[in-house]
């Protein structure tokens, strides 16, 4: 399949972007989106040309780095995919695809399509993890953990970071990623202590640099884990109960 | 609560609540989903109300007269009426500046826009329409107010009943489709807001989200039904 690339060419994070114009030629519907960029990328080079830029990492779906957005949609067109396991049947011969980085203040872009995504990491470091001494590790089991909570917590954890949540957000929020970090922790019983803290020092720093949620739910639909918007409400449960609990200085 | 220390490691007076509550954007949305509840409780006593003008002109002013003695002789004449308006005007100005400053930050966060056609993939008409829709009904609310309580552009002769009022302002056409516009308006913004309000209060629980959308839709419907039915049966003569 032969198809045409609008891709969003950037310099560096203070030059202007504009979109250059590509063909992709030969495609092989059984190719993955980033094969196909790869052998664009391969032509440029041989040309002597600045190849894409864009990040991937395990290309299997689970690390969370080649978020991009295709023809408007958080990591095209088909539902619960990362871009990397996107495939090219998914398009038509002759298509003409729009590739866009994820705009947002708290992700700035650094060169094409590869943007800053390590406000996400200061989000995790204010509180998205236990403390525990280290020692011998605990018998299996002691702690006895309902299913419906191990199941709803892992559900929680299956976020890996891409980033499409805030993309897809109108307000660029990242309600949903910070959601799923907390619920991880704050649904089982290793979370509890730390619990009130971690809900009030996770918001505080995602709202340094992300928007507020109008409950519009777009970043549950471009979600490749489906993580669901249940755990922004318990968020903001977690939240209120934190302020009015958690006594902070004393 | 949380407490401030000062340099000299003294602490000092706590922060009030509100305030901490309020500085967060998490907080904001609380209270609106709280102001919005206490408009919510208005609207629908506003409908309930005002169905007595299918009863008689009588009822319809007996009630009128009925809400300025309100808890009278414990409270003097009006005053529970003063003070529910003022809860009002109090909640209608939380939720009015929470949203204006929301959307200042949510503008800030999404400095960008996508240069591709970016649609909507679920997100549907009332949710995104908002910051419209509660526009309109301010405007609106500004006009309601200086039409019916303080009678500044009422046709009605000085002295009027409130009934009078209600069908002198109702029998002008293009009035009357004002009504309906507005209350098209106040339909989406509550078909949003009802909903939307669970999710900020973090009422959430497996056996009660189903129930949330059914519920905003059931509330929008009774309320909106209502207020169109006032000045449409005005228009076809069914009340005059």
């Amino acid at each position: 399949m032969n198809l045409t690339l609008r891709v969003w060419r950037q310099a560096g994070p203070s030059e202007p972007g504009r979109f250059e114009t590509y063909e992709a030629t030969d495609v092989s519907e059984d190719s993955s989106f980033l094969e196909m960029l790869d052998l664009v990328n391969d032509g440029l080079i041989r040309r002597g040309e600045e190849p894409i830029e864009f990040m991937h990492d395990c290309r299997e779906g689970i690390c969370g780095t080649c978020g991009m957005m295709i023809d408007g949609q958080a990591h095209g067109p088909q539902a619960r995919t990362t871009t990397c396991q996107l495939h090219m049947r998914s398009f038509s011969d002759g298509d003409e695809i729009v590739i866009e980085p994820w705009r947002a203040a708290g992700f700035p872009v650094l060169k094409d399509l590869v943007v800053d995504r390590s406000a996400f990491d200061r989000i995790v470091e204010s509180g998205g993890y236990i403390s525990v001494e280290t020692g011998s590790a605990q018998d299996a089991n002691l702690t006895p953990i309902p299913k419906d909570d191990a199941d709803r917590a892992m559900d929680a954890a299956a976020c890996i970071g891409c980033g499409a949540c805030v993309a897809a957000c109108p307000n660029g929020a990242a309600q949903l990623f910070t959601s799923a970090k907390l619920a991880h922790l704050n649904l089982l019983p290793q979370g509890q202590p730390e619990r009130s803290r971690r809900t009030l020092a996770m918001v505080g720093v995602m709202e340094e640099t992300f928007g507020s949620c109008t409950n519009y739910g777009e970043c549950e639909a471009a979600c490749p884990k489906g993580i669901s918007i249940d755990f922004i409400a318990m968020m903001n449960r977690d939240h209120r109960r934190a302020l009015m609990t958690e006594r902070r200085g004393a | 609560m949380a407490t401030t220390t000062d340099a000299a490691g003294a602490t000092t007076r706590p922060t009030p609540f509100l305030l901490v509550l309020y500085r967060s954007a998490l907080g904001k949305k609380y209270l609106m989903a709280v102001s919005g509840i206490v408009g919510l409780g208005y609207i629908l006593a506003h409908m309930l109300g005002n169905l007595k003008l299918y009863q008689s002109p009588e009822a319809f002013n007996a009630y009128a007269e009925f809400l300025r003695r309100l808890l009278y002789p414990i409270l003097p004449e009006s005053g529970a009426l003063n003070l529910l308006r003022a809860v009002l005007v109090l909640a209608l100005v939380v939720h009015v500046v929470a949203a204006a400053q929301l959307t200042a930050l949510n503008r800030r966060a999404r400095p960008e826009r996508y240069r591709s056609r970016r649609d909507y993939v679920v997100a549907d008409f009332a949710a995104r329409t908002m910051r419209w829709t509660g526009v309109i009904v301010l405007l609106f609310l500004a006009y309601h107010l200086a039409d019916l309580t303080w009678g500044w552009v009422n046709p009605a002769p000085e002295g009027a009943t409130v009934y009078d009022k209600v069908v002198a302002s109702f029998s002008r056409t293009p009035i009357a489709a004002l009504y309906l516009v507005a209350n098209a308006a106040l339909g989406a913004h509550l078909f949003h807001g009802v909903w939307s309000l669970f999710q900020s209060m973090g009422w959430s629980s497996p056996r009660f989200d189903p129930v949330r959308r059914t519920l905003a839709t059931a509330f929008t419907a009774v309320v909106i039904g209502g207020n169109l039915s006032f000045p449409i049966a005005v228009q076809l003569g069914i009340v005059a």
